[in-house]
């Protein structure tokens, strides 16, 4: 059942064909029998899982209205928090958090009716593009095992390839929800900035970060958007923009809309077949009566190092929360005094690349280098974004792959930050700008034997997730591309 | 391409309350010099008169009623503290002095 769509879940509890508990039961079998395998669940609650499920059914039996998401399953990446559910951050130094609230998008989502099962795995405070660095070990691709599902949210998107779960929630600061979902062949979305309140989101770069859903379908990621979008009073950044109804948005008809084609900008470094991919893509949103035009967006070779400067110097700001006082780990040095219980707290409690983020963006903001690294990555910024505003004038939807390489092997890119860096050249620049964009499952490739999926992402006007969403939904009404990966690797 | 030296990261390092061992200073060093020396290609770019930003998309004058609402107890608040006096609803931290 859990290979249902949510959509298809939500229909036949709402019809009493079957029960939210059935269900319920049915994705932690699964759970089970798959995680020794692919790591993708840090904590599975069973037993809170199954109690959550009853109530659902209890409430359709009073007759209430069932809500939108009614009995569906759904995994949440471990740095969002969930009240009384250990929320890690896949990192040493929240190791024993619980948290005393919820998120705002775990109370809308379970006011829609939705069943939390558990907590998914992730790089450290969502850093990395990989799952490597999680300090519980990193997530397999369900597709081939010996391969990243991607990161930063790896858990969330191998856990919906698998068929653990048919959602679930990822936070995506410069692609880590669509990158993720294009190494394992399902669906990703990352809203606007503002769309979504941030309350509750361990975070990591304030002004890039956003929550999204990683779904098989379209229709599932719209469904769950709707269902979590909003102001929120806890969250100044969060929007007052109004979203349209996205259900009556996916018509599957995209004639007439033009899809802009940054050419230049996807030539260098992509790999063949990721390239074939997406020439493969464009031809079939043409052939349904889009446009392709070309575009321009001159500064967005520049985005990589402008997102690499700005989360950080964000993140080391916001990581310096973590001392060993309030919450989480703390050195049994600290018998030596206040400074050097923050300074061994956190040096045992944070992983290699946290360190790594921290003291760049340490860097970046200290005296003598804030102007030539700091200011001027905002600059740029502002750049990009009026490329965007300018490519938004001819175009609706920009069209990019969503990264320019398949899933690599675990331990593949591990030494080489850099490397690992520059592979998030088509995910940043959304981020930079606040732009909603999503990565929609737009074929495989074949290395080592393994057929690899490849993403196409999507990028729209600040706040139009509805023609995101309809052309995604164009897109894969017509392509349906497997997104569940073959069982026989579990 | 910018040098780092291992004093540079020493300092670094206090400012961001980190203790690092010999080989995480040594592996920083050449690693943030390449990632540093790669930023630098945003030199590049002419930003004379651009405004910077810094946040998106913010609604302009959103404000909240100045009134009280529920939130956590002093004892919820200090729950997940390490060390903490829970029943009093206080943290606990070492000797701040002479320290």
């Amino acid at each position: 059942m859990a290979a249902l769509t949510a959509r298809a879940i939500r229909d036949d509890v709402a019809a009493g064909r079957v029960s939210a508990v059935e269900v319920c039961r049915d994705a932690i079998a699964r759970i089970e029998a798959s995680n020794p395998s692919l790591n993708s669940f840090l904590l599975v609650d069973a037993e809170g899982a199954l109690e959550r499920a009853r109530k659902v059914d209890a409430r359709r039996a009073a007759g209430e209205t069932p809500g939108p998401l009614a009995g569906v399953p759904i995994a949440i990446k471990d740095n969002l928090c969930v009240r009384g559910m250990k929320t890690t951050a896949a990192s040493k130094i929240l190791a024993t958090y619980v948290p005393p609230y919820d998120a705002t998008v775990i109370e809308r989502l379970e006011a829609a009716g939705v069943v939390i099962v558990g907590k998914t795995n992730c790089d450290e405070f969502a850093m990395g593009s990989s799952n490597e660095n999680s300090a519980f070990g990193p997530v397999h691709n369900p597709w081939a095992l010996s391969r990243t599902p991607g990161g930063s949210s790896g858990g969330s998107a191998a856990a919906v390839a698998a068929a653990q779960v048919p959602l679930a929630l990822g936070s995506d600061t410069g692609g880590s929800i669509r990158q993720p979902a294009s190494f394992c062949g399902v669906v990703g979305l990352k809203p606007t900035y503002g769309r979504v309140s941030r309350y509750g989101l361990l975070a990591f770069a304030s002004s890039l970060d956003q929550i999204g859903p990683i779904a098989r379908t379209v229709e599932d990621a719209a469904l769950t958007l709707t269902a979590m979008a909003g102001p929120d009073r806890a969250d100044a950044t969060s929007s007052h923009e109004s979203l349209p109804d996205l259900a009556a948005a996916l018509t599957g008809d995209v004639k007439g809309l033009r899809v802009g084609v940054p050419r230049t900008f996807v030539t260098e470094g992509v790999d063949a077949g990721v390239k074939a991919a997406f020439d493969a893509a464009l031809a079939v949103l043409q052939e349904s009566g889009a446009t392709l035009v070309d575009v321009e967006l001159p500064h967005a070779p520049y985005g990589v190092p402008a997102y690499y400067l700005v989360c950080t110097a964000e993140a080391s700001s916001n990581l310096a929360r973590y001392d060993g006082v309030k919450y989480g780990y703390r050195s049994p040095a600290s018998a030596d005094g206040l400074q050097a219980m923050y300074t061994h707290s956190r040096s045992e409690g944070f992983g290699a690349e946290v360190k790594r983020r921290i003291m760049l963006g340490t860097y970046v903001l200290s005296a003598g280098y804030y102007d030539a690294f700091y200011l001027k990555a905002q600059q740029v910024r502002t750049l990009l974004r009026r490329d965007y505003d300018r490519a938004f004038a001819h175009a609706d939807v920009i069209a990019t792959p969503t990264s320019p390489i398949p899933p690599f092997g675990l331990g593949e890119k591990a030494d080489d930050p850099l490397q690992m860096y520059l592979a998030d050249i088509f995910t940043v620049s959304a981020n930079l700008a606040g732009l909603p964009a999503i990565s929609v499952p737009g074929g495989f490739v074949t290395r080592d034997g393994a057929r690899l999926p490849v993403g196409f992402q999507l990028t729209g006007r600040p706040f139009d997730e509805a023609t995101v969403l309809r052309a995604a939904d164009a897109y894969q009404r017509v392509t349906v591309w497997p997104t569940v990966a073959p069982g026989e690797l579990r | 391409m910018s040098a780092l030296t291992i004093a540079d990261v020493e300092r670094i390092a206090a400012l961001a309350h980190l203790d690092l061992t010999a080989d995480e200073k040594t592996q920083f060093a050449r690693q943030l010099a390449e990632i540093l020396d790669y930023a630098q290609q945003l030199q590049t770019v002419d930003t004379d008169g651009v405004a910077a930003t810094a946040h998106l998309h913010t609604d302009a004058g959103t404000e909240r009623d100045d009134a009280p609402r529920p939130s956590l107890t002093p004892q919820q608040a200090v729950a997940n503290a390490p060390d903490a006096a829970v029943e009093s609803g206080l943290f606990r931290v070492p000797r701040v002095m002479g320290g």
